[in-house]
């Protein structure tokens, strides 16, 4: 009996060899923050990438997927070490994530060198939309530029004469000041950039931009930063007397937090989480239940999206990944139910799409985020013509 | 020039704030010999206390006292737990206590309070600014705060110079065998000493909670500017601390408000916005660096060391 079983056990393992062998698995490594004060955008980036995976049944294509989460601790450094481990010793076949554009530079280098496939999940660093741009990098956000933009020309619409721009001292915040610059039509008296991450306490600055009498204050400052500076610019007095208008410093993860703070006050965002589309509604909704307590950020709107992509190449190429040709041209399409919308990628794998203008409105005890209008409609950067790529 | 009265205010707030939590990291390096890099995770706990307090009796003021009291105990109660196990070490055993007494401390909150941070909002007579000269409008909220810190520099003064225990303290930082030998209860002396610096630390704390959020690790960044302060001001020396922490605190605010507008006029417009935030934040260790140069000691000595 023993021997019989021993058998029919070999010969189970014998027939399921070969056909495990041909069972690949897509291995996807996802770069964020999820340790320390910002392990929040980490997590809903996490989170909505575990949403769409659970929605596509865990598999693309019919095979199942893997995914590595490393934790890049806020620091460039440490991304760049975690990114070539993903590469190294993992061997994924897509990289996906980054929230930081500091980060993101610093670990680009390996990614393009192994021409490993990248969807970029947040950081939008110029240089990467322009001479940066590379055939196995694509973004599903934005470039930095893009929604500072949307801003300055809602600012134009709202006749702004005058404006003071403050912002970090890093990457994203000199693009961001540039990109409001950029697009907006009346003077910019003053410009403050700020340590970053280490300062938190804003007051020189309120106060330079308060003594500069301008018609309105444009800050760009991402995760528990906005909170700060909105509570700051709220004890100095300054609310209501110069209004104030965002970019990145308003959204799910900082709402609770910003509260009444942040009523009445503008933001630019290429999703938000009304937008009338059938993709979004069941995005929005799942997420919701599956995680209590939480809303999804246009961060994990963004994840969400990156995971769709992939998964949209994978079925493209039926699996094929060693195509690198293949899983570009792939990619290049975007064919999937983005929850913005459907969008087009630019020359450069950087979507051209539509900016919406937020406001904060309460209900109940809640504070959403609402869709108030459309700035822009199909938006490309302006860094494309700067990219090789045609 | 209503400017630059603000920007004295901001210095002036700050610099006091750093007192808060100088002082209390003089006195313990001072008197017991104890290099304490969990200072700031006492400070992160006033804060998250302040928060707690605050929501539960839904007034701020009174959320401050309670966590004021509540730090207090947690400080003692890290003293005899376990600081009194690092007295006598050399001073990389205390780094290595201590590093692990921060990790301890941001996971405990991490456990109890979750990972997202806390707000602490403040009553709406907190939340407005006021004329404080013609022209010149200043946050009712960092005004308070200016005052509370007075207060308490005031009463440290007379708590160090003119009472009994003030005398042991300042005996304890000149010679602190000295002081054991005479008869006096260290041990006691020990975890007062710890326990109104925790409190320093957490008032220091609960007063940054409104204007900076609360979040784990708040305390680390600031740490350092406290060790500079202690640096510079003499190790043990509370009068020391408080030049020095207002020195700092007019230099880091004057620096970034001022530096800007130096620099653009020597350098192009793009160095200058990119050079001056990080020239600003590297005045305070020039600072140290002469301070250390010109008198090794700190600018008042609490005593041969």
């Amino acid at each position: 009996m023993r021997k019989t079983l021993m058998a029919a056990g070999a010969a189970l393992l014998l027939a399921a060899g070969p056909s495990m062998a041909q069972q690949k698995t897509i291995k996807i490594g996802f770069v964020s923050t999820f340790s320390g004060p910002v392990a929040v955008i980490g997590n809903d980036m996490r989170n909505s990438f575990e949403l769409a995976l659970d929605h596509m049944g865990r598999k693309m294509n019919g095979l199942p997927v893997e995914v590595i989460y490393e934790d890049d601790a806020f620091k460039p450094e440490v991304g760049l070490q975690k990114t070539q481990k993903l590469i190294d010793s993992d061997h994924v076949d897509f990289i996906a994530g980054y929230i930081w554009s500091n980060v993101l530079l610093a670990s680009l280098k390996p990614i393009v060198d192994s021409k490993t496939f990248l969807v970029i999940a947040n950081a939008g660093p110029s240089q990467i939309a322009g001479e940066l741009c590379s055939p196995t990098v694509f973004s599903t956000s934005w470039n930095n530029d893009q929604t500072p933009q949307a801003m300055g020309l809602y600012m134009n619409q709202k006749g702004v004469k005058s404006v003071f721009l403050i912002g970090p001292n890093y990457a994203a915040g000199k693009d961001m000041l540039a990109g409001v610059a950029s697009t907006f039509k009346g003077k910019v008296i003053g410009q403050e950039l700020t340590t970053w991450p280490a300062q938190l306490d804003f007051s020189a600055e309120l106060a330079k931009a308060k003594d500069a009498k301008p018609d309105a204050i444009f800050v760009f400052y991402p995760g528990k930063a906005g909170v700060q500076f909105l509570t700051q610019y709220a004890q100095a007095g300054l609310k209501g007397t110069i209004p104030l208008y965002t970019a990145f410093t308003i959204d799910e993860l900082s709402l609770p937090l910003q509260k009444d703070l942040a009523l009445g006050v503008p933001g630019a965002q290429e999703w938000v989480n009304d937008l009338p589309n059938e993709a979004n509604k069941k995005f929005v909704a799942d997420y919701i239940k599956k995680y209590p307590g939480h809303r999804p950020s246009f961060y994990g709107a963004q994840s969400y999206d990156a995971a769709n992509l992939i998964a949209s190449a994978v079925t493209a190429t039926k699996g094929k990944l060693d195509d690198k040709a293949a899983v570009q041209k792939a990619l290049e399409k975007a064919n999937f139910k983005s929850v913005r919308g459907n969008f087009k990628f630019g020359n450069n794998h950087v979507p051209i799409q539509n900016f919406y203008l937020q406001d904060v409105v309460k209900s109940g005890d809640d504070y959403v985020l609402k869709t108030v209008a459309t700035i822009v409609k199909d938006n490309q950067d302006n860094f494309h013509d700067k990219c090789p790529m045609k | 020039m209503t400017l630059f009265i603000e920007q004295c205010l901001n210095g002036l707030q700050f610099g006091l704030l750093l007192f808060l939590l100088a002082a209390g990291l003089t006195l313990v390096f001072g008197i017991m010999d104890l290099v304490n890099l969990a200072h700031g995770s006492l400070y992160m706990i006033g804060a998250y206390f302040a928060a707690t307090f605050a929501a539960w009796t839904g007034s701020f003021v009174f959320g401050a006292v309670l966590a004021l009291a509540a730090t207090l105990m947690v400080g003692m109660a890290v003293e005899v737990i376990a600081m009194r196990r690092l007295y006598g070490r050399d001073h990389l055993d205390h780094v290595l206590g201590t590093f692990g007494l921060i990790l301890f401390f941001d996971e405990a909150v991490r456990l109890i309070w979750g990972p997202e941070g806390m707000s602490l909002s403040l009553p709406s007579w907190l939340n407005t600014s006021v004329q404080i000269l013609p022209g010149v409008q200043y946050s009712a909220y960092r005004l308070a705060t200016i005052v509370v810190t007075l207060a308490v520099a005031a009463f440290l003064y007379v708590l160090v110079m003119r009472t009994r225990i003030g005398m042991l303290i300042r005996a304890g930082a000149s010679n602190r065998e000295m002081v054991g030998a005479l008869g006096v209860n260290i041990k006691l002396l020990y975890t007062l000493v710890f326990g109104l610096g925790a409190a320093l630390a957490g008032l220091a704390g609960l007063m940054q909670a409104p204007i900076l959020t609360v979040q784990i690790g708040m305390g680390e960044n600031i740490l350092i500017l406290a060790f500079v302060i202690t640096v510079i001001g003499g190790i043990g020396s509370i009068r020391g601390a408080l030049v020095a922490a207002l020195l700092v605190g007019f230099i880091d605010t004057l620096g970034r408000s001022y530096l800007p507008d130096l620099l653009r006029t020597m350098l192009s417009k793009e160095a200058a916005a990119t050079a001056a935030p990080a020239l600003s934040s590297m005045l305070i260790y020039l600072l140290m660096a002469v301070v250390l140069v010109v008198k090794p000691e700190g600018l008042f000595s609490a005593g041969n060391k």
